[in-house]
């Protein structure tokens, strides 16, 4: 047996350096990230990378930015596992391996010309940023936009900056929902479920978009077939942990579809059949 | 390529016919390995290579796919430094069986669609194939015959067919005909022989008879009815999660990739393992959420692997019959009965036949 250097290996990965670290909760960091050569990442708002640190191991991560951001992206990760307790612990400057990206992104030709209601569940915020961004960097292609927000209390709220910037725009509606405050909290407090019925939508023209937890798609889905929405214009994206990203791994397999090549965006209709996507 | 597509090789030559190809490059072929157990290994004589035999424990898949494979070498001394790499070396395997040939042709597929593997395709670059017929079945676990690979369908270079005195050995491949030209045990086939070669193929077909109640073409049917069938809940009684029959599938190829540091903590390997859905945390995500927590919903997505989702993706079954998941089961989980059993609850339908 020879070792052979494999130059054109999917699993070659990208250098890139941390240009900027904020804190965003005490669990959950904003990282912007710079390629090496500055090159651009060249992603669609929705689709994930594999995000490497050599002896620590690569984990699947939602790009959390617009591609209309060119010179750099950036990821939101939360503190869960082995790579992501070691990304918290780098510092602006440091250098991490990327590799992709991969996956289906959400159909934004096709929402182009019509209405949207973006539904973010916790961290499921971080991939529809990428949307979010790009809908309000390109407004006009788009219809009127609604964006649910839903957090578990005001503190863990992410990207409340931004939220406040986007509340604030005639052109965007937002709303955002914790399930429990306590006294200074002045918004709404319960589901997110609870927005949804008194967003005014034209069902025809309107593409949902749901990121969350898993427990928040069986919920949300009630309330949006409550309000007409066509099945194939409810997009779901799904969180699953991919090990190769390319279809061969099998880690994120949900019944015949791979997450990470088929989605991680599906249409309602196209996986509303399979118990295993929820 | 020569014209001649089958030749001759009587058995008193086969030991030196073994000795001069493992001159040749690499070679390994079945050996008995303990009372019903045997294995894919080195050999460099003839007598010891055992050609009637079980499948063997590993099916020749772990030498395209190993159960590890360095993918990256890394040094963080040298800031992100990290080089592609694979191992791969000239190997002629002798002796794969029909149902290995369609495990090793399945994982051709799933590793040549785009993104394709390059790790894998380099590797099988390098390896000469000569498969081996089973003139009768191997055990009462096989059914190859329900997956149509009890007779060759290519996937070889060279393919051995024993008619008593002598093999009939088919060629397939320049690779396969250079090993003919390069060994020199070999006659061109005559007539007489390749009768006995039809007449050996006219035997099988009533010795071979479809082990399992259901026409074939009415599997991926009878699958898309029983998702929620009560047998997946006797399955999961039974299962113990140990992963057997995916470490032995010739067609199970879901990986893991983790890195190993070198006690100078600054080198080491990026490599995949191979991995097993029938574990608990197979399908699990950072949060904790677990996509298939119950045995019942892993057994069940190791069956559809199987039967119904490579039909969708590659229009064939992932099954090759060979029989070793059963073989290696601790619970006495049985293919055949599972799928009898599905047939038997499944309802009214064509598969009903």
């Amino acid at each position: 047996m020879e070792r052979i250097v494999i130059a054109e290996s999917n699993y070659r990965v990208r250098k890139a350096r941390i240009v900027r670290i904020k804190g965003l909760t005490p669990i959950e960091k904003l990282f912007e990230i710079v390629l090496d050569g500055g090159r651009s990442l060249d992603h669609e708002p929705g689709q994930f990378i594999m995000v490497s640190l050599f002896g620590v191991g690569e984990a699947p991560i939602s790009v959390a930015s617009s591609p209309t951001m060119r010179d750099s992206f950036e990821i939101c990760v939360r503190a869960v596992g082995r790579v992501t307790n070691a990304l918290h612990k780098l510092q602006a400057g440091d250098e991490i391996g990327i590799r992709g990206p991969y996956g289906r992104g959400f159909p934004i030709r096709i929402f182009e010309g019509n209405d949207l209601l973006i539904i973010a569940g916790g961290l499921g915020i971080a991939p529809l940023r990428s949307l979010i961004q790009y809908v309000l960097d390109n407004r006009r292609d788009f219809g009127k936009a609604h964006l649910l927000l839903g957090c578990k209390t005001p503190q863990d709220i992410l990207f409340a900056d931004e939220i406040d910037q986007w509340r604030r725009r005639m052109d965007v509606q937002s709303e955002c929902i914790v399930d429990r405050a306590e006294q200074d909290w002045t918004g709404p407090v319960g589901l997110i479920t609870t927005l949804i019925p008194g967003v005014h939508l034209e069902p025809e023209r309107t593409f949902a978009v749901v990121v969350g937890p898993p427990v928040m798609y069986k919920f949300v889905l009630k309330e949006l077939l409550a309000k007409r929405i066509p099945e194939h214009q409810i997009i779901l994206s799904f969180e699953r942990h991919m090990k190769c990203g390319m279809g061969k791994c099998g880690r994120c397999q949900i019944q015949s579809l791979y997450t990470c090549q088929d989605g991680p965006a599906f249409r309602y209709s196209a996986v509303k059949h399979m118990s295993e996507a929820f | 390529m020569h014209e001649i597509q089958h030749h001759i090789l009587p058995k008193e030559d086969f030991g030196d016919f073994i000795f001069r190809l493992a001159k040749i490059q690499s070679l390994v072929a079945p050996v008995r390995r303990g009372e019903r157990n045997f294995a894919f290994e080195p050999v460099a004589s003839g007598d010891e290579v055992s050609l009637r035999y079980l499948p063997t424990i590993l099916p020749p898949k772990k030498y395209f796919f190993p159960q590890r494979e360095v993918l990256l070498e890394f040094d963080t001394g040298r800031g992100l430094h990290a080089e592609p790499v694979g191992l791969a070396g000239p190997l002629t395997i002798f002796g794969v069986p029909t149902c290995d040939l369609a495990g090793i042709q399945c994982l051709n597929m799933v590793f040549s669609v785009r993104p394709r593997d390059h790790n894998y395709l380099i590797r099988k670059r390098k390896i000469t194939i000569i498969g081996l017929e089973c003139n009768v079945y191997c055990d009462e676990h096989a059914s190859c015959t329900l997956v149509n690979a009890n007779l060759p369908s290519g996937g070889y270079d060279l393919f051995f067919t024993d008619l008593g005195d002598s093999f009939i050995v088919h060629v397939n491949t320049q690779a396969g005909d250079d090993i003919i030209d390069a060994t020199r045990h070999f006659r061109p086939a005559g007539e007489r022989d390749l009768q006995a070669l039809s007449a050996l193929r006219e035997g099988k077909r009533s010795l071979f008879r479809n082990e399992v109640a259901v026409d074939q073409r009415h599997i991926p049917a009878l699958f898309a009815a029983s998702f929620e069938s009560p047998l997946w809940k006797d399955l999961d009684e039974q299962c113990l999660s140990c992963g057997s029959c995916t470490q032995v599938c010739p067609t199970c190829y879901c990986f893991d990739v983790r890195d190993e540091l070198n006690l100078d903590m600054r080198t080491g390997v990026r490599c995949r393992v191979w991995d097993s859905c029938q574990t608990e945390p197979f399908a699990k995500v950072a949060g904790g959420e677990n996509f298939r927590k119950s045995r019942r919903e892993r057994q069940r997505h190791r069956y559809f692997r199987k039967f119904s989702y490579p039909v969708e993706k590659f229009s064939r079954f992932f099954c090759t019959g060979c029989g070793r998941c059963t073989r290696a089961c601790m619970a006495g989980i049985r293919l055949k009965d599972t799928l009898s059993a599905l047939v038997a609850q499944g309802g009214e339908g064509p598969w009903k036949g």
